[in-house]
């Protein structure tokens, strides 16, 4: 182990969110340890690696799912994992999040699943959440989806639907688990667009987890890439960069897979 | 205008700064209505009524609509829904609309908003005729009933199977269904027969009290506990406790793919999943029922003995004095059947569950009021069947 880890650019942002000596594991077996990374402010950060390098473990942390038996997450310099829990829950509602299987609540319709969470933390009338849920549903393409249940439409379109409950209160921070796995390329592409749209519109912070390429390559600012046998990151620096530059076999090998195929040109 | 630097650190939701959302019109000369925006346009603080541009736009002939939010200090989804609603308005009216005053993010956003995808369905035709409807329910009923036929069919065959051992399924998994259908229902079984003895020897002796028939509640709790609510008692727990079960993990199953991936390996669900459940029940809830007899009349005798004074011998051996061999026999034969009633319908439940969280909580609920029907339905019949049998 102790490859040394390459560091390629990275785009010189404020920092939004720090991680510093993470350490995880799940079931008594580690995951994950020394991880340490920041992430600016508005940049689309993609965390990448092999299935089982612990990508969604991850995340999971980042949004208070798992606790990290060692170190500290930071949301604008403010310590996420040592916070009381109301702070906590603060911190969370700024907090947008896309799981890897929409998690969509089933017995609600969309615009339910949308108004729930403004019924809980807004004032708004009816009509006003109605209108909120319907334009967050235009914006990934669902409009006169409102009165559908999730088990209604197709996987793609709940997906879409997952993205919109997750900017439903306008988040400062998105966390995108897999958001393109089973969606068509035509719609891959636009979720890209979308997300480049909310960065540059609502100055969100993304967080995606991510095995597709073209995707990460397209949006990606920044990046960091997790090792399954070293358990930390080998990797670091734009997306492009770590392509064109990167010496790590394991990275190489990861982001060349798709030479063969269409190459990806920066959207 | 850039947006990231208009997000303040407040909480969605939580109380906004900045000055209050207002619109302002006025009319050019050449025929165009300027939408003046300012202020912060935030979730949960009052925005300006939408309905005031519509009146403007009523008032009088228009060329176009100019969004004018240079104003705006602060902004989120309210004032993105609120023009959307605005220029929705505008094109209903025929009226262009011009954006370039707005921020460069928020006509992204609105444009983004507009591309439509996957038009929806819009379902325009009138709502179905009470025929229709009759007609439609029909159809899904005879359809209900193919498929609990169909079920009851393969079933029939796995068991076929299973008892020529050429069912497929983990010994294990049986072994793991007997216990939790069999030893580990044994603190609720205990519980609610005891009370229920307690209960019918204490009704019964208010009543034989008044003919000085104090002995014969030994009577009416034997034969009742033997004859019919032993097994009604475990019948209907199980119900509500191990068929409800089954239904719960069967539809999860199923809406998990993991039924289809058994089906796609050649594996037979129905083996795998249905069979060994079904014989748990079928082999437990006999024996079960002869424990929740002797529970029951355990609770007779301590009214029989602490309430009416009875000596303990005197009340078993009136016990055994009313009872015979084929009323224990009869009586397990209900627990049979109800041990199979309540596997098949929690497994068929689950089975034939729909595709998500709902339907699995529909599955449940299912699998417990067809079970106890199944259960309250059986026993009338095994009453006539005995009846006409002498039994």
């Amino acid at each position: 182990m102790a490859a040394t880890e390459y560091v390629g650019r990275i785009p010189d942002r404020e920092p939004h969110i720090e991680v510093r000596g993470l350490e995880l594991s799940y079931a008594g077996s580690e995951i994950l340890r020394d991880v340490t990374f920041t992430v600016g402010r508005g940049d689309v950060f993609v965390i990448m690696g092999g299935s089982g390098s612990g990508k969604s473990t991850l995340l999971r942390s980042m949004i208070g799912l798992l606790e990290p038996g060692a170190g500290d997450i930071a949301y604008a310099g403010k310590s996420f994992t040592r916070a009381e829990r109301y702070e906590r829950a603060n911190m969370l509602r700024r907090f947008g999040v896309l799981y890897q299987k929409s998690a969509l609540w089933s017995s609600m319709t969309l615009a339910e699943n949308i108004g729930l969470v403004l019924e809980e933390y807004t004032d708004l009338t009816p009509e006003e959440i109605r209108e909120v849920a319907s334009f967050k549903l235009a914006l990934v393409g669902l409009s006169g989806f409102e009165d559908h249940l999730p088990g209604e439409i197709s996987g793609g379109m709940q997906k879409r639907a997952g993205i919109a409950r997750a900017m439903t209160l306008d988040p400062e921070i998105l966390f995108l688990d897999e958001p393109s796995a089973g969606l068509d390329p035509i719609t891959s592409l636009r979720l890209d667009d979308l997300i480049v749209a909310l960065r540059e519109s609502l100055g969100a912070t993304i967080v995606v987890v991510t095995h597709e390429l073209e995707s990460l390559l397209a949006i990606g600012d920044n990046s960091i890439f997790l090792d399954g046998e070293t358990k930390t990151i080998i990797a670091r620096g734009a997306p492009r960069d770590l392509l064109e530059h990167c010496p790590d076999p394991k990275v190489q090998a990861f982001l060349r897979r798709s030479e063969g195929r269409s190459t990806p040109e920066k959207r | 205008m850039n947006a990231s630097t208009v997000r303040s650190d407040d909480v969605p939701g939580a109380a906004p700064t900045g000055a209050p959302a207002t619109v302002a019109f006025e009319r050019s000369k050449d025929g165009d209505l300027v939408v003046l925006l300012s202020g912060a346009w935030r979730l949960g603080a009052p925005r300006p009524d939408p309905q005031a541009l519509t009146r403007e736009l009523a008032a009088g002939p228009l060329q176009r609509v100019v969004l004018d939010a240079q104003g705006v200090e602060a902004w989120d989804t309210a004032l993105l829904a609120w023009l959307r609603a605005a220029i929705q308005a505008c094109e209903a009216r025929g009226i262009a609309v011009d954006r370039s005053r707005l921020p460069p993010g928020v006509s992204q956003l609105l444009r983004l908003a507009e591309i439509v995808v996957e038009p929806a369905q819009h379902d325009e035709a009138p709502p179905p005729t009470f025929l229709a409807r009759v007609g439609a329910r029909t159809t899904r009923i005879g359809h209900d009933v193919i498929g609990t036929l169909r079920f009851l069919g393969n079933l029939t065959l796995a068991l076929g199977r299973f008892v020529t051992s050429r069912a497929q399924f983990r010994r294990s998994d049986l072994y793991r269904l007997i216990q939790d259908a069999g030893a580990d229902a044994i603190p609720i079984i205990t519980m609610i027969s005891l009370v229920v003895g307690l209960i019918l020897a204490f009704v019964g002796a208010l009543q034989l009290r008044l003919f000085g028939a104090d002995l014969y509640v030994a009577d009416l709790v034997g034969i009742a506990m033997v004859r019919e609510m032993g097994a009604m008692v475990v019948g209907i727990i199980m119900a509500g406790r191990t068929g409800a079960a089954y239904a719960a993990q069967l539809g999860t199953m199923k809406v998990t793919e993991e039924v289809d991936a058994l089906a796609t390996f050649g594996i037979s669900p129905i083996d795998f999943l249905v069979v060994p459940r079904v014989v748990a029940l079928f082999l437990m809830v006999p024996l079960l029922c002869l424990y929740s007899i002797v529970l029951g009349i355990l609770g007779g005798a301590v009214v029989g003995v602490f309430m009416l004074g009875l000596s303990r011998q005197l009340y078993f051996d009136q016990t055994l004095r009313s009872l015979s061999l084929p009323d224990l026999y009869g009586g397990l034969f209900h627990g049979v059947v109800y041990g199979l009633l309540v596997g098949i319908t929690g497994c068929l439940r689950g089975m034939r569950c729909g595709n998500d969280a709902a339907a699995v909580g529909a599955a449940t609920t299912s699998a417990v009021v067809t079970g106890v029907v199944a259960i309250v339905v059986a026993d009338g019949i095994l009453a006539v069947v005995f009846n006409v049998l002498g039994i």
